[in-house]
C-alpha cells in the first residue's frame, strides 16, 4: 500500500491504447473495402506499411533510449502506418510503404520528441514527401478490380505486383477524379462533361472509382467516422467545419462559373477529403485543443484544400492544407482558449451587481 | 425547477450501492479518543483543559482562536490523558497538537447551553453565537467555520440559502442516509439556518441518484406545508458539489473569480452541517460526532456510522471487521478529492465524511504516458482551464505561465486526471505548483521585509552620519567665530592702547 499517492484515486479507464484501438476499428470498413476493391496487392502493401511503421517506431525508441514495451503497445505507430497505407495508391511498390512509414515515424514523429510532441501529422508528412519525391508511383491510380473477380490479381500475382513492381496485369491505370478534372479543364472541357460514367457521384460515394486504398468509399469512411463520434473518440467540430466550409466555398464558386468549378458534392466525396475530415483533422496531437480551435482548424483545412485544388498545380491539395494548418495550431491554441470560470474572455473577474 | 447547465464535469463510477442501503449505526466508544486541535480551516483551537482533568460529554476542550477558527468539545465523558503532538489526519503524516482522552464509559453529558425552544423567535445573532460556541464547521469536507458564514449576512445582501446535498463523490452515502433517516431534523435545521440568514428561500440540491432521500425530504416539506424550503434534483455529474458550480446550476449566476458565492447573494451550507446546527440550537449539543461512510471493495463490512470525533480510524475499521483483502489505498474522504490516510492511528475529525479502503481493482495501477493533447482534460474541466497546458508549463518550471492560464482558478476536483488517457497525475502537478508558489511568495515577502529593514537601517546610519557631520561643522564654525571674535577683541584693545 502506497500512502504517498495523490488523488484522484479513481480513473475513467480510458487509455491511449484503447483510443488507438477504437481508431483502428473505425478504419476497418474503409480498409476492408479497399482490400476488396484493389485485391491482394493492396493487402500486401498494407501489411508492409504497418510492419514498417512498427519497425520504425522500435528503431526510434531504441535511438532515443526509451522503453520499447509501453510505447509499442500504445498503438500509435500502428495507426500511423495504417493511415499511410490508406492514402497510398493500392498497387504501389512495397518500398513506397516502407519509405513512407520511416519518414512518418522517424522524421515527423520522433525527431520532434516522440508520442504527443510532433507538430505535423506524421501520415500527412509521409504522403506529401512521397508525392513530391515519387510523383509517378504516387499517382498510379487504377480502376478497381474487385477481389475474386477475373481481373483481380491472385495471391501470387499480388506478391509480384507489390514486391517485384510487376505491373503487366490488366490494371487500367487512370487518373483520380480531381486529376482528371484538372487535366480536362486545361484542355477546355467543362466540368460536367468530365464527371459521369465511371466517375459518377454515386460511384464515388460507394467508392468504385480510382483512388487511394482507403479513401475512395465515402460510405465506408462515414461508417468509421460515426463510430468515432459515437464513442466520443473525436468531437464533431473539425469534420463538420471542414465539410461545411468546403460545401460553401465549392457552392459559391460553382454558382459563379459552373463550367470551371466542380460543385460541393464532387469536392466532398473525391480525393482524401472525407477521410481527412474524420481521421486526419481529428488527430489529437496536431489539432487544436478547444472546440472553437477545432472549428477554425477544420475551416482552414477546407479553405486551403479548395484553393490548392482549384488554383495550384497539385490536385490532391489536402495534404498540404493539413500541414499548413498544423503549423498554425500553436497560434490557434494561444488565442483560442476556453473562458475561465468566473472570468471574462480577457481574464478579468466577471462583474456582478453589488449586493 | 429550472436548472442551468455548467461546463465540463465527469461521470465517475458511483459505487454508492456498497453503503447506500446501510442504516446509520452507532460505533461503540473506543478506549482512547485522539482529538486534533486543527479540525477546521484557520488557526488551531486553544486548549482550556489540562492533562488529568475529568471532563463531561459536550464540555469545551479548546476554544476558537482568531476569526476563522472553531471550538472543540469532549465527545464523551472521561479523563484527559495527554495533550501533545500526535500524527494528524493529513497525508503528510506530520504531527499536530492533539488532546488524548480516555472515556470513562459513562458517557455523561455535562452542562450544556440552554436549548432554544423556538429558534424562529430569536435574533440571527443569537443563533450565530450558538453555532460558534458549538464548534460547527462545514461538514462536506471544507471545514470552514459555519458561524463565519452566518456572519456574511452583515457583509452581503443575501437572497438564497443553498443546501449542498449533492454528495457527488463516489462511494460516500453519509449525507444520503442522514436525509433518509433524519429528514425531519434536517429540514428543521435548514429552516433554522434560513431564518438565521434572513433569506427568503432555501434550496436543497440533491443529485438525482438519491431518490429515497429526495422523497423523504419532500414528504416532510409537503406534510408541514413548508413553503420556504425548495427541493431541487440536480443532475448527477461530478463535481456538482462544488459550491460555485452548484449555485450556478440552481440560479444561473456565475460567481466571479476571487469572490464568494455570498457576493452574488447565495450562501451554501452542507446538509450535515444543517443537522449539526439544529442539534446545537434546539438542544445545546455541540458538534461531537458525525456520520461517516465506511466503504470500498477491501472493507469486510461497509456502512454508515455515527462516530465520535477523535475515534481512531483503526477502531472504525476494526468495528467493520477489518479488510477482506489487502487494500491498495486507504482514504479519508471520497476517491476524487480524498486524501490518503498516512496512519490508521489518526482520528475521524469534523470534516471526515468517509473512510475508504479501495482494492486493486478499484484503483488500477496505471502507467503514465506522454500527453497526446487529446484535450479530454479541457472538455472535462468545470473551470474552463486547459490542464494539459498548465501541466506542460509546470513540468518546465514555468510557474508564472501556468498562473497566467488559470492555475489559481483550479479547484483540484480531479476531473482532468480522471479522464486523462495518458494517466498523467495532473492534480499532483497543480498541487506541487500551488505549494511552490506559496513558498515563493513567503520567501519573497521575507526578502522584501529584510530589504525594507536593511534600507531603513542604512537610512538611519546615513542620517546619523549627516547629523554628526553637521554638528562637527557647527562646532568648527563656532570655534572659528570665537577665534575671529577674540582676534577682533584683541585688535580693538591694541587700537585702544595705540590711541
Amino acid at each position: 500500500m502506497n500512502a504517498l499517492v495523490g488523488g484522484p484515486h479513481a480513473h475513467s479507464g480510458n487509455s491511449i491504447s484503447r483510443t488507438m484501438v477504437l481508431v483502428l476499428v473505425a478504419l476497418m470498413p474503409a480498409t476492408l473495402f479497399g482490400f476488396y476493391e484493389f485485391g491482394w496487392p493492396a493487402v500486401f502493401l498494407f501489411l508492409v506499411t504497418v510492419a514498417a511503421a512498427i519497425a520504425a517506431e522500435s528503431f526510434s525508441l531504441a535511438l532515443a533510449g526509451k522503453p520499447q514495451k509501453p510505447f509499442l503497445l500504445d498503438g500509435s505507430a500502428v495507426v500511423t502506418g495504417w493511415i499511410i497505407a490508406m492514402t497510398l495508391p493500392p498497387w504501389a511498390p512495397w518500398w513506397i510503404g516502407v519509405v513512407g512509414s520511416f519518414i512518418a515515424i522517424v522524421l515527423a514523429k520522433h525527431a520532434f520528441g516522440g508520442l504527443g510532441q510532433n507538430v505535423f501529422n506524421p501520415a500527412m508528412i509521409a504522403r506529401t514527401v512521397l508525392l513530391i519525391s515519387f510523383p509517378i508511383e504516387m499517382t498510379q491510380f487504377l480502376t478497381p478490380q474487385p477481389m475474386f473477380t477475373g481481373s483481380s490479381p491472385g495471391f501470387l500475382e499480388g506478391l509480384e505486383i507489390t514486391f517485384a513492381g510487376h505491373t503487366a496485369f490488366d490494371a487500367v491505370s487512370s487518373a483520380s477524379l480531381l486529376g482528371a478534372i484538372k487535366t480536362q479543364l486545361g484542355l477546355g472541357v467543362p466540368v460536367n462533361e468530365v464527371v459521369g460514367g465511371s466517375l459518377s457521384l454515386t460511384a464515388m460515394a460507394l467508392g468504385i472509382v480510382p483512388g487511394s486504398m482507403g479513401e475512395t468509399s465515402a460510405v465506408a469512411i462515414l461508417l468509421g467516422g460515426i463510430l468515432l463520434l459515437a464513442t466520443r473518440t473525436i468531437t464533431w467540430h473539425a469534420p463538420v467545419a471542414m465539410i461545411v466550409t468546403m460545401a460553401v466555398l465549392a457552392g459559391l464558386f460553382q454558382a459563379i462559373d459552373p463550367g470551371r468549378y466542380p460543385g460541393p458534392a464532387i469536392h466532398l466525396v473525391s480525393g482524401t477529403f472525407l477521410f481527412a475530415a474524420f481521421f486526419i483533422a481529428t488527430d489529437y496531437v496536431t489539432a487544436p485543443a478547444t472546440g472553437m480551435g477545432k472549428l477554425i482548424f477544420g475551416a482552414g483545412v477546407a479553405a486551403l484544400t479548395f484553393i490548392i485544388r482549384t488554383w495550384a498545380s497539385y490536385p490532391e491539395g489536402i495534404g498540404f492544407a493539413i500541414l499548413l494548418m498544423n503549423a498554425a495550431v500553436p497560434l490557434i491554441d494561444h488565442y483560442v482558449r476556453p473562458r475561465i470560470y468566473g472570468r471574462t474572455r480577457s481574464g478579468e473577474p466577471i462583474r456582478y451587481e453589488e449586493t | 425547477m429550472k436548472m442551468f447547465r455548467i461546463k465540463g464535469g465527469i461521470h465517475p463510477d458511483e459505487r454508492k450501492d456498497l453503503a447506500a442501503g446501510k442504516a446509520i449505526e452507532t460505533v461503540p466508544l473506543p478506549s482512547l479518543l485522539r482529538i486534533p486541535l486543527q479540525q477546521h480551516i484557520g488557526a488551531p483551537a486553544v486548549t482550556v483543559v489540562e492533562k488529568g482533568d475529568e471532563v463531561k460529554k459536550g464540555q469545551l476542550l479548546a476554544s476558537a482562536r482568531g476569526p476563522v477558527s472553531a471550538a472543540i468539545h469532549a465527545p464523551t465523558s472521561g479523563r484527559i490523558s495527554a495533550i501533545g503532538r500526535f500524527v494528524a489526519p493529513h497525508p503528510s503524516g506530520l504531527p499536530g497538537q492533539t488532546i488524548t482522552m480516555r472515556p470513562d464509559g459513562k458517557d455523561e453529558w455535562g452542562e450544556l447551553p440552554a436549548p432554544i425552544d423556538d429558534p424562529f423567535s430569536v435574533g440571527p445573532d443569537i443563533i450565530a453565537e450558538r453555532v460558534a460556541a458549538s464548534g460547527i464547521v462545514g461538514m462536506g469536507g471544507a471545514t470552514f467555520p459555519s458561524a463565519v458564514k452566518l456572519g456574511l449576512r452583515n457583509r452581503n445582501k443575501l437572497e438564497t440559502l443553498v443546501i449542498n446535498a449533492a454528495e457527488c463523490e463516489p462511494y460516500l452515502t453519509c449525507d444520503d442516509r442522514m436525509m433518509r433517516e433524519r429528514s425531519e431534523a434536517v429540514i428543521d435545521g435548514i429552516r433554522i439556518l434560513r431564518h438565521a440568514l434572513g433569506v427568503e428561500r432555501a434550496i436543497i440540491a440533491i443529485e438525482g441518484n438519491k431518490p429515497e432521500a429526495l422523497a423523504a425530504l419532500k414528504a416532510v416539506c409537503s406534510a408541514n406545508q413548508f413553503k420556504d424550503v425548495l427541493i431541487a434534483r440536480v443532475p448527477t455529474r461530478y463535481p456538482m458539489g462544488s459550491e460555485k458550480h452548484l449555485v450556478q446550476t440552481l440560479t444561473g449566476k456565475e460567481t466571479p473569480a476571487r469572490a464568494l458565492t455570498a457576493d452574488i447573494g447565495v450562501v451554501v451550507h452542507n446538509v450535515a452541517t444543517c443537522y449539526a446546527i439544529r442539534e446545537a440550537v434546539r438542544f445545546g449539543r455541540p458538534l461531537i460526532s458525525r456520520v461517516v461512510t465506511v466503504s470500498g471493495g477491501a472493507m469486510a463490512r461497509t456502512g454508515n456510522f455515527e462516530v465520535p470525533i477523535g475515534t481512531p480510524i483503526s477502531h472504525l475499521i476494526d468495528h467493520c471487521g477489518g479488510f477482506n483483502k489487502e487494500p491498495d489505498r486507504l482514504l479519508l474522504g471520497g476517491p476524487m478529492m480524498g486524501q490518503p490516510i498516512s496512519s490508521t492511528r489518526t482520528s475521524v475529525v469534523k470534516g471526515s465524511n468517509g473512510v475508504l479502503a479501495l482494492g486493486p481493482d478499484e484503483t488500477p495501477a496505471r502507467q503514465t504516458m506522454p500527453c497526446i493533447r487529446c484535450a479530454s482534460c479541457v472538455s472535462a474541466c468545470p473551470c474552463g482551464l486547459t490542464p494539459f497546458e498548465m501541466a506542460g508549463h509546470i513540468r518546465k518550471e514555468e510557474l508564472d505561465a501556468a498562473v497566467k492560464i488559470g492555475l489559481l482558478d483550479c479547484i483540484a476536483c480531479g476531473s482532468c486526471a480522471w479522464v486523462c488517457p495518458a494517466s498523467i497525475p495532473l492534480v499532483q502537478y497543480f498541487n506541487y505548483a500551488k505549494g511552490k508558489l506559496t513558498a515563493q511568495q513567503r520567501a519573497k515577502h521575507k526578502q522584501e521585509e529584510t530589504k525594507r529593514l536593511t534600507q531603513f537601517r542604512e537610512e538611519r546610519m546615513e542620517r546619523q552620519k549627516k547629523a554628526k557631520q553637521e554638528a562637527m561643522a557647527r562646532m568648527k564654525a563656532e570655534r572659528e567665530a570665537k577665534k575671529k571674535a577674540d582676534a577682533e577683541k584683541k585688535r580693538a584693545k591694541q587700537e585702544t592702547i595705540g590711541a
